[in-house]
């Protein structure tokens, strides 16, 4: 007897181990998103605006933009949010996507000590900025993997005509981590960093460091949203997931979307109306 | 040093206000490593047993193939997992990818080669004790695991904890199968790393301080039922 029961009391628990809790868990969609949106809230802030509005709860996992790419490929989500126009084009070509749709923009920023050992603070030209952290061999923390804030990077070092991939390990110190994770390495080091503004603002460690280079229109951060295709992808939940990215791309989605403010500051600035590709 | 201060006055505000969200997470990460433990056992004790008693050629090489496995890297295991379970991988159409049962199985997946490989050890120490006994017994396979299990209950406990808290512990592998996501899958190690990432560092480091207190918790209930039954069963 009492091994009967205590058999069916583990049963019982192992049974509330695994059931799958899942509110509207039918009508829940899964989105890939880039780090920075998540990071700073928000979603937090538009996402109950959207459930509230249609029902349609909405799970985010946030990874860097070049991962959330590749689990869209392997059909581990319904939409893409990410910042890498190319990599989305590409992913739209490649027929994942139904079709890539601009969503809101903000700006990169190059952020580093207060004492500046490079002297670059205030400048607006940001490949020159550049140059000078590469002549004076100022410490440079790069993202140093596949996400969107580190393409953007190579952009920038490429426009600036430097190989900063010559100095890894010396003064270029790729971390080969998330945004956050190479803010609080880059404040630990005194390095110089590339940001997008949106995670600079609501990051919480920021230490001495402050804004050095900034308004330089080549850190222009546009933001972009897919629908994944259901056609390569037949698990995807298309009437939903287009009820999101429309809905994003609507009048109410862009107001939430400029509603959104950390310390009084707007972080993502809407512009879905400048047309698809 | 001023976050330490900071980090013990969030993390017993926290406690102390009982936060809802905090609540869920802890909820979960319990419930995900427990069962990892249990459902670990149920494989991991018949095999460290079947490991202690039986002699066979090549028995040397698999406990080290065994033991080498308690050191598995939880991001592998979370690869491993998540290609498995991702929906171009042979188990997506479960859509299991991103739930806790994903993070159950990975972290079974983690510390099964930890119960095997400690709980043989256990078992082929007392084998040597009962061997001669048990043969005069006449008890042979299956039955001589489960007198030794039984027999090596409350070491065996040890053994079980050593697993949970590894499972307990580990960030990499529930972060990949299980994305943290937020009232679904988020616990209290990816909490953690959030919270890091965000640069929230007293926050982060409350969360840490929350953990240890659960590890606490489960570890001295486990400890107190350990000395009762011993009580009752020597009494």
């Amino acid at each position: 007897m009492k091994k009967v029961i205590s058999a069916m009391l583990a049963s019982l628990g192992l049974a509330w181990a695994f059931h799958s809790q899942a509110p509207a868990a039918d009508r829940a969609i899964l989105v890939q998103s880039t780090t920075s949106t998540a990071n700073s809230g928000l979603y937090d802030h538009i996402l109950p605006i959207f459930t509230e509005a249609t029902g349609i709860a909405v799970n985010v996992v946030a990874v860097g933009t070049g991962q959330a790419i590749k689990n869209a490929q392997n059909c581990d989500a319904d939409v893409l949010l990410v910042h890498a126009k190319p990599a989305e084009e590409k992913f739209v070509a490649d027929g994942y996507g139904v079709k890539r749709f601009d969503l809101m923009y903000n700006d990169f920023i190059v952020v580093g000590p207060k004492d500046d050992p490079a002297d670059i603070s205030g400048m607006s030209d940001v490949g020159s900025a550049l140059k000078k952290i590469a002549e004076s061999g100022s410490v440079f923390a790069s993202r140093g993997d596949d996400s969107g804030t580190y393409k953007a990077e190579l952009g920038l070092w490429k426009s600036a005509a430097v190989n900063p991939a010559a100095a890894s390990g010396a003064w270029y110190r790729e971390t080969g981590s998330g945004m956050g994770a190479t803010l609080n390495a880059a404040v630990g080091m005194g390095a110089y960093t590339l940001a997008d503004r949106a995670t600079w603002i609501s990051f919480g460690n920021k230490g001495d460091f402050e804004i050095m280079v900034e308004g330089d229109n080549q850190l222009f951060n546009q933001y972009g949203v897919i629908l994944v295709n259901g056609d390569v992808c037949p698990n995807v939940k298309s009437a939903e997931g287009k009820k999101f990215v429309d809905w994003l791309r609507s009048k109410d989605g862009q107001t939430a979307i400029a509603e959104f403010t950390v310390g009084g500051q707007q972080l993502f600035f809407p512009n879905a109306g400048d047309g698809a590709t | 040093m001023q976050d330490f201060a900071e980090a013990f006055t969030v993390a017993f505000g926290l406690v102390g206000a009982l936060d809802a969200d905090l609540v869920e997470i802890v909820v979960l990460s319990l419930r995900v490593s427990l069962a990892a433990m249990v459902v670990s056992c149920v494989i991991g004790l018949p095999l460290g047993g079947w490991l202690a008693i039986s002699r066979f050629r090549g028995r040397g090489v698999m406990l080290v193939v065994v033991n080498a496995l308690m050191g598995l890297p939880p991001v592998v295991v979370g690869l491993m997992v998540y290609l498995n379970f991702s929906r171009a991988g042979p188990f997506g159409w479960l859509g299991l990818l991103y739930t806790p049962t994903a993070m159950i199985v990975a972290q079974t997946i983690l510390i099964t080669p930890i119960i095997a490989a400690l709980s043989r050890q256990v078992l082929e120490d007392l084998n040597t004790e009962y061997a001669e006994q048990l043969r005069s017994l006449n008890v042979t396979g299956f039955r001589v695991v489960r007198t030794l299990v039984w027999d090596a209950r409350f070491p065996l406990l040890t053994v079980a904890l050593a697993g949970f808290g590894r499972a307990v512990a580990e960030v990499g592998a529930v972060i990949i199968v299980g994305g943290n996501i937020d009232h679904l899958t988020r616990v209290m190690t990816t909490a953690i790393a959030l919270e890091t990432s965000k640069g929230d560092l007293p926050m982060a480091l409350a969360l840490g301080i929350v953990l240890l207190l659960i590890a606490l918790g489960v570890n001295a209930l486990v400890m107190s039922l350990r000395a009762t039954a011993a009580r009752y069963a020597y009494a």
